[in-house]
């Protein structure tokens, strides 16, 4: 782990205005953002680790447990929500027993919601694991849970 | 590439590249912006390789790879040059025909042709349809016949002329000095004059002086910044270049939301291409003038679009904002002189340079001069970008551009400014749309997010969605804002459950008077804008959810209930097959029913139901 993240910051010139881009980097590299590595990043570029917390609970790009194997951003940006997007919210909700931000214990989803994907046209729009998937109902949720391997509600009586 | 040294070469490569060019071979023009790559775009993209090197037609036709063409609602779509050809939701298996018959024989495909909804007839040009005839699309046009991959593509359509012109012959006064009698507006939301912030970022104290281009697009509905970014990016770099000589700067950012993956990647290339060709780095030119850029990602902050805050965010701390005593003019990022510009303001400079600033004002009103881009969300038939002149009617983007309502139901109202906005009712439709009319009735034309609703929405919901939006976003530094959202919030929370009481309405419109009034930067200055609007055009809809306990859209779950319609149910069971609490219960061929004790709400059976039998009470 040390030499990747000393990987990264020599990347940036060990640029401490690059902070924001650094823990994206680490982020990807680690799948999130571990205490170990916050650390680290503190000592490698001298910045008190209260400001790397600081920043790295700010914004919403950063998660400091780990995440799970599927993602699953739904849209929730106003022309999907005005097509009935936060419907489908309630029912991954139930279908995968956690709520937006959280990843469920078995570490398979993690389950979130965005702003505005740019593909409107589409609404209301879910990315799952980087595909998108547009005019969304709850039967073509339930579809791509299935897919997913997840039994959801409607399965038991059909 | 050899490094251009000066105007002169600079003319000459344009004119080779466009000789090089036949302008009458064919070129099949895919649209691969975000939106159409999520409709599968890439297999397609992949069929056509497939097709073309099958048939041995490389010499013969040119496949291009464009950005977002603005009619996201018909993708995925090609154009065929040079007549212009269009065709829509096309598929794979589409493609060889498309080659065999389109492209070779000039055949048209009827079954791939638009259909205008409204005459019922087959449209085969791009510019007949009648969602691109209505609009001016002097910013985003370019978009269809560039790869942003390809420095040559803009260089052929006279790309990067307007910054030789402004190096070669103007002085940087004269450059501000076009800026200004252009009348330009900043587009990313206050529509502050963007020749005055130049000129006082020029005059101010301090080395060096930075520019940053602000492609956080916060309002979430809104992608126009985006498509322009991914689709012409060196459209947007010109103007940043022709801006940074005028103002003085040799250093600019970008700073680029962390959603955007694609377009970050387009204006990395777009970035090393200008340094490889001598458009960015020392001497550009040979005029003495360098200049260069940085990419920064935000972190999914929106309150990261904020002008300190985006500062805070580029020198590595969390987006806070600062109060307002110094201009950012002044004291900027890094405390030095900094400009800040919106995208498509950027996007906007080489036309006023290259084609002159009387001929830019002629276009808009006299305080709102050229065109807006705008993202046409939510309700409406044609969903997608529209750039039109400022000072068109909200009636002729909803309906002749935007094709109405679908599903024939009823126009309530338009959104516009994001979440600081406000929603226009019916009433105004007929306003022009431009910075001080918008103004005026309580909304504004923030970066351009235009969402279209009709009478299913629910405006109470909707005011409690973007206060949610705000609530989440706000910083925390400031109490009016952090504090006062979440009041206000719970408060309608309440509404929306039908617990709200009579007095509620008159507490919201104090307490946003004191969040407009109190709070530090213009995310709490504008948070209660959604609200208030609703209350002061959509009253009656607040009054049936406090007095009535009623939501006459039908949204919010506690005021509603579901049940069957006898006389529509066909029996079909599909209602109970997708019902996760088995409330929808019924033999199959007879009458289903809602059990009310054990639903949930869900809609599951509303959406499944293809006989219209579910009511929403
Ligand atoms: C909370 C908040 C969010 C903002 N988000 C954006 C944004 O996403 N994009 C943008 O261009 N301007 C945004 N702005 C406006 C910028 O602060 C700034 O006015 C603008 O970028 C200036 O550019 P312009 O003069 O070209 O419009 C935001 C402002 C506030 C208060
Ligand atoms: S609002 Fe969901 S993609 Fe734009």
């Amino acid at each position: 782990m040390q030499a990747k993240i000393q990987a990264i910051i020599s990347r940036y010139g060990s640029d401490k205005g690059f902070l924001v881009p650094i823990l994206q980097d680490v982020q990807r590299e680690l799948n999130y953002l571990p205490e170990d590595a916050l650390v680290m990043v503190s000592t490698l570029l001298e910045i008190p680790l209260s400001r790397i917390f600081e920043v790295a609970t700010f914004y919403k790009a950063f998660s400091l447990t780990p995440r799970g194997k599927h993602l699953l951003s739904l849209c929730l940006g106003t022309a999907c929500h005005v097509r009935g997007a936060p419907l489908l919210s309630g029912h991954i909700e139930r279908a995968l027993g956690i709520r937006p931000g959280e990843t469920s214990p078995d570490l398979e989803f993690t389950f979130e919601t965005v702003n505005c994907l740019g593909a409107c046209a589409l609404g209301p729009v879910m990315v799952v694991d980087g595909e998108y998937h547009g005019q969304l109902t709850i039967a073509k949720t339930n579809a791509i849970l299935r897919d997913l391997g997840r039994k959801v509600p409607s399965d038991e009586e059909a | 590439m050899k490094k251009l040294k000066s105007p002169g070469e600079l003319a000459a490569l344009q004119a080779e590249i466009r000789a090089g060019r036949d302008p009458k071979k064919p070129c099949i023009t895919i649209c691969a912006g975000t939106g159409c790559l999520a409709y599968g775009t890439q297999k397609i993209i992949e069929c056509f390789r497939q097709e073309i090197d099958k048939q041995h037609l490389q010499d013969r036709v040119q496949l291009r790879t464009s950005g977002c063409h603005g009619f996201c609602e018909r993708g995925p779509m090609v154009v065929i040059h040079p007549q212009k050809i269009f065709y829509q939701r096309i598929k794979a298996e589409d493609v060889p025909d498309i080659i065999s018959k389109t492209v070779l024989a000039g055949e048209i495909i009827d079954r791939l042709s638009y259909v205008d909804p409204a005459t019922k007839q087959k449209i085969v040009y791009e510019h007949d349809v009648p969602f691109y005839k209505r609009q001016t699309r002097y910013v985003l046009g370019m978009n269809g016949d560039i790869d942003p991959a390809c420095i040559d593509d803009y260089l052929a359509i006279g790309g990067y002329s307007g910054l030789s012109k402004a190096l070669s012959g103007m002085k940087p006064e004269a450059v501000i000095e076009e800026v200004k009698k252009a009348n330009l507006r900043g587009r990313g939301g206050g529509g502050f004059p963007t020749g005055w912030k130049w000129e006082s970022t020029r005059k101010a104290a301090g080395e060096p002086k930075y520019i940053i281009c602000n492609a956080d697009e916060g309002d979430p509905g809104a992608y126009m910044d985006r498509s322009l970014l991914e689709g012409n990016p060196h459209l947007v770099l010109e103007g940043m270049l022709i801006g940074a000589y005028a103002i003085g700067s040799s250093q600019g950012y970008i700073y680029v939301r962390n959603e955007y993956p694609l377009a970050v990647h387009n204006i990395t290339l777009a970035i090393e291409k200008a340094r490889e060709v001598g458009l960015l780095g020392e001497n550009i030119l040979g005029s003495g003038f360098s200049f260069d850029i940085k990419i920064n990602r935000g972190g999914g902050a929106f309150v990261c679009g904020e002008s300190s805050a985006l500062f805070a965010s580029i020198e590595g701390r969390s987006g806070e904002p600062r109060a307002k005593y110094v201009h950012a003019t002044d004291q900027g990022l890094y405390n030095k002189p900094t400009n800040l510009n919106n995208v498509e303001t950027w996007g906007n400079v080489p036309l006023i340079i290259n084609r002159g600033a009387d001929w830019y004002a002629s276009i808009g009103t006299a305080n709102s001069t050229g065109t807006k881009i705008f993202s046409l969300v939510g309700k409406i038939n044609n969903t997608g970008l529209v750039e039109v002149p400022m000072g068109i009617t909200l009636r002729e983007i909803v309906y002749d551009i935007g094709g109405g309502i679908p599903n024939g139901r009823k126009f309530k109202a338009v959104q516009t400014g994001g979440p600081s906005g406000g929603c226009i009712p019916e009433q105004f439709l007929d306003m022009p749309v431009d910075f001080d009319e918008l103004a005026k009735i309580g909304s504004m034309m923030g970066s351009g997010g235009m969402i279209v609703m009709d009478d299913r929405t629910c405006m109470v919901d909707v005011a409690n969605y973007f206060l949610k939006f705000l609530e989440e976003e706000s910083c925390g530094k400031c109490t009016p804002c952090r504090e006062g959202v979440l009041q206000m919030r719970l408060i309608l929370d309440r509404i929306c459950e039908g617990q709200g009481k009579e007095e509620d309405i008159n507490t919201l419109e104090w307490m946003g008077q004191a969040i407009i009034d109190g709070s530090l930067c213009a995310l709490g200055g504008s948070a209660p804008n959604p609200v208030l609007t609703t209350i002061k055009y959509f009253r009656d809809e607040y009054e049936a959810h406090i007095k009535h306990k009623k939501c006459p859209a039908g949204v919010c779950k506690a005021l509603i209930t579901y049940s069957v319609d006898a006389e529509k149910c066909t029996g079909c069971h599909a209602c109970a097959r997708v019902c996760p609490t088995q409330a929808a219960t019924g033999e199959k061929k007879k009458t289903h029913v809602v059990d009310l004790g054990k639903c949930i709400k869900c809609g599951a059976c509303f959406e499944a139901c293809k006989f219209d039998a579910i009511k929403i009470l």
